[in-house]
């Protein structure tokens, strides 16, 4: 399964990174040495086998539905590359 | 006058409480044995006022009787982890001048049973290479120079700089995290031990997350019986990792120096790699003899999904990876560079913020996660990782007590040297670390020998889960064996 140019576009949207038309050639021949590394993956016999979902067997730990935090918005804001008042600032998303 | 900056840890525990010297001088003296070296680059924030301070209540408390397990010992700190009040970057331009106000558990641990913390080590960009190339704070530098050569050669990675640091004496002890071979790789590099622990043995919250489910945090330091002291701290439950596990955690040091006889050894025929350097055999031959010598015995074991664990990891790794990094929006910290809209703005931010080896991993963990290829890649791929996992609890049920294997393909190699046109060349150094992360076991590199041209080589020694003592009594037998490897100061 190897990448196209388009993909490798495509790719980058999902990923939400920019590409300039001069990084496509080159990111599609890197991309397409990894997948053609994994590709080997194929040979293994995988029929009955269970994904991983946990490396080391374990309940799933529950804690008490209480709040036990908060009230520190300005930590929470204190890295922001734009604020106001206790308000992450991002460009405009709705007209 | 002893050189303060030499001593290995439990030396300088000892050393502290017999109030030899005070812990600022243990301090002093290794904040100016950074001061000399900043041509390694192993250091990328240095926080002396905060490492005087500690010190200092140190003292006091060495002074009133109440010093803790690591009362006044310097350390240094992988800049994954995020430290209260203390830059922490991952390396990456995208976290530029974060400050976090929280402080991760492990290091919340450290600090809590009296470590200083002497500065932020470099690392690979959000953990990801092998040589500490990838970090926006430019390479680490080796204190490790081939025999009459002054080309500068890579410390290993992604904890480069903490590795680095330990070897050139700049700190006593350091944290680093291992998703694929991230401790092991540059201990070995680097001359020194180092040690991932059975996933969920350390806590992972306040770590910058790379790939969930393979990350851990462990400790490097100059011999076994260092690390076991710093596992002892670093380890515990936490409740805010849910992955981490409520387990009583064992005085590692007593591991250290306990008998080894009649323990059975796998020596796992996979890891005989055609090409493999002939040094690396015969040291791999070499350890196998000391181990036999303690009293153990070696056995030939089979893993046969050896193979396929790093095609596998290059499927689940990237994955998390893409998945975790999300959060790297240019909203709520870290560098935000403007666009045309929102979405622009996302793409903008993400493309310069990160670098090129952490973009092509978001970019495959996005591409095996999208639409019509997840059972392809990513499923079958956790599939050969159960695979993988079944391999290592066949041997250990059928009676063997750890494996046996060499850290590294190689010894370290120049800066440049690797991965430059093809990323494979430079992934293949984790061949023989890898399958430990993905069955979640616990592995140690201990230095073990010099290879022809005087550069350090580790061999690996892996665990059943939790066994973390094991790893640290055969550890011991080897570095008792092998000797300790100092390079010879350049810088």
């Amino acid at each position: 399964m190897a990448v196209d140019s388009d993909t490798v576009r495509r790719v980058a949207h999902l990923a939400r990174i920019a590409v300039v038309e001069d990084e496509v050639e080159s990111l599609k021949a890197e991309l397409n040495a990894i997948l053609a590394f994994v590709e080997q993956l194929g040979e293994v016999d995988v029929r009955g086998v269970e994904p991983m979902t946990s490396v080391t067997p374990m309940a799933m730990k529950m804690r008490q539905d209480e709040v036990n935090d908060g009230a520190i918005a300005d930590s929470i804001l204190q890295n922001a590359p734009a604020r106001e008042d206790h308000f992450f600032l991002v460009p405009k998303v709705v007209e | 006058m002893i050189d303060l900056s030499s001593l290995t840890l439990a030396q300088a525990r000892d050393a502290l409480r017999r109030r030899a010297f005070s812990a600022t001088e243990l301090t002093d003296a290794h904040l100016a044995a950074i001061e000399q070296a900043r041509a390694l680059n192993a250091i990328v924030e240095e926080t002396p006022e905060r490492a005087r301070a500690m010190a200092q209540e140190s003292d006091a408390r060495l002074a009133r009787g109440e010093g803790g397990p690591l009362e006044g010992l310097p350390l240094g700190i992988k800049d994954l982890f995020c430290t209260a009040g203390v830059r922490t970057t991952a390396c990456s331009h995208i976290l530029d001048d974060f400050v976090p106000a929280y402080e991760s558990t492990v290091t919340a641990n450290l600090w809590r049973d009296g470590a200083v913390l002497l500065g932020k080590t470099n690392n690979d960009e959000f953990a990801m290479g092998s040589s500490n190339e990838t970090s926006h704070f430019g390479p680490v530098i080796s204190p490790w120079r081939r025999r009459g050569s002054e080309q500068g050669l890579v410390p290993g990675g992604s904890s480069g700089g903490s590795a680095a640091a330990v070897a050139a004496g700049l700190c006593i002890g350091s944290t680093g995290t291992d998703t694929g071979g991230s401790i092991r790789q540059p201990a070995a590099f680097c001359g020194i031990v180092g040690l991932k622990p059975t996933y969920g043995r350390c806590s992972r919250w306040g770590i910058v997350a790379f790939a969930s489910s393979l990350d851990q945090a462990g400790p490097f330091a100059r011999t076994v019986r260092d690390c076991a002291i710093l596992l002892r701290s670093m380890a515990g439950h936490d409740a805010k990792d849910t992955t981490c596990v409520d387990l009583a955690v064992p005085d590692y040091e007593k591991a250290v120096g306990a008998s080894i006889k009649g323990m059975r050894i796998g020596i796992p025929k996979e890891y005989r790699m055609p090409g493999m350097a002939a040094e690396i055999e015969a040291l791999w031959e070499c350890g196998a003899q000391w181990l036999r010598d303690a009293g153990a015995e070696t056995v030939e074991i089979s893993l046969p999904m050896t193979k396929y664990a790093l095609p596998a990891y290059y499927i689940v790794a990237p994955a998390e990876a893409s998945s975790n990094l999300a959060r790297y929006d240019g909203v709520r910290y870290g560098l935000r560079v403007s666009g045309r809209d929102v979405i622009d703005m996302y793409e903008q931010t993400r493309a310069k913020g990160f670098g090129k080896e952490v973009r092509r991993r978001i970019m495959i963990g996005t591409y095996v996660l999208s639409a019509g290829y997840y059972d392809a890649y990513y499923l079958r791929a956790q599939k050969v990782r159960t695979l993988i996992k079944r391999d290592f609890e066949q041997c250990f049920a059928d009676g063997i007590d750890a494996i046996l294997t060499p850290t590294t393909p190689s010894a370290a190699f120049a800066i440049g040297e690797k991965g430059r046109a093809d990323p494979i060349e430079m992934y293949l150094n984790d061949v023989f670390t890898v399958t430990v992360n993905m069955a979640g076991l616990p592995g140690i590199s201990v230095p073990s020998g010099l290879d022809s041209q005087g550069l350090p080589l580790g061999l690996q020694l892996i665990g059943r889960p939790f066994d973390e003592e094991t790893l640290f009594a055969l550890g011991a037998v080897i570095e008792r064996a092998a000797g300790s490897f100092t390079p010879e100061k350049w810088w």
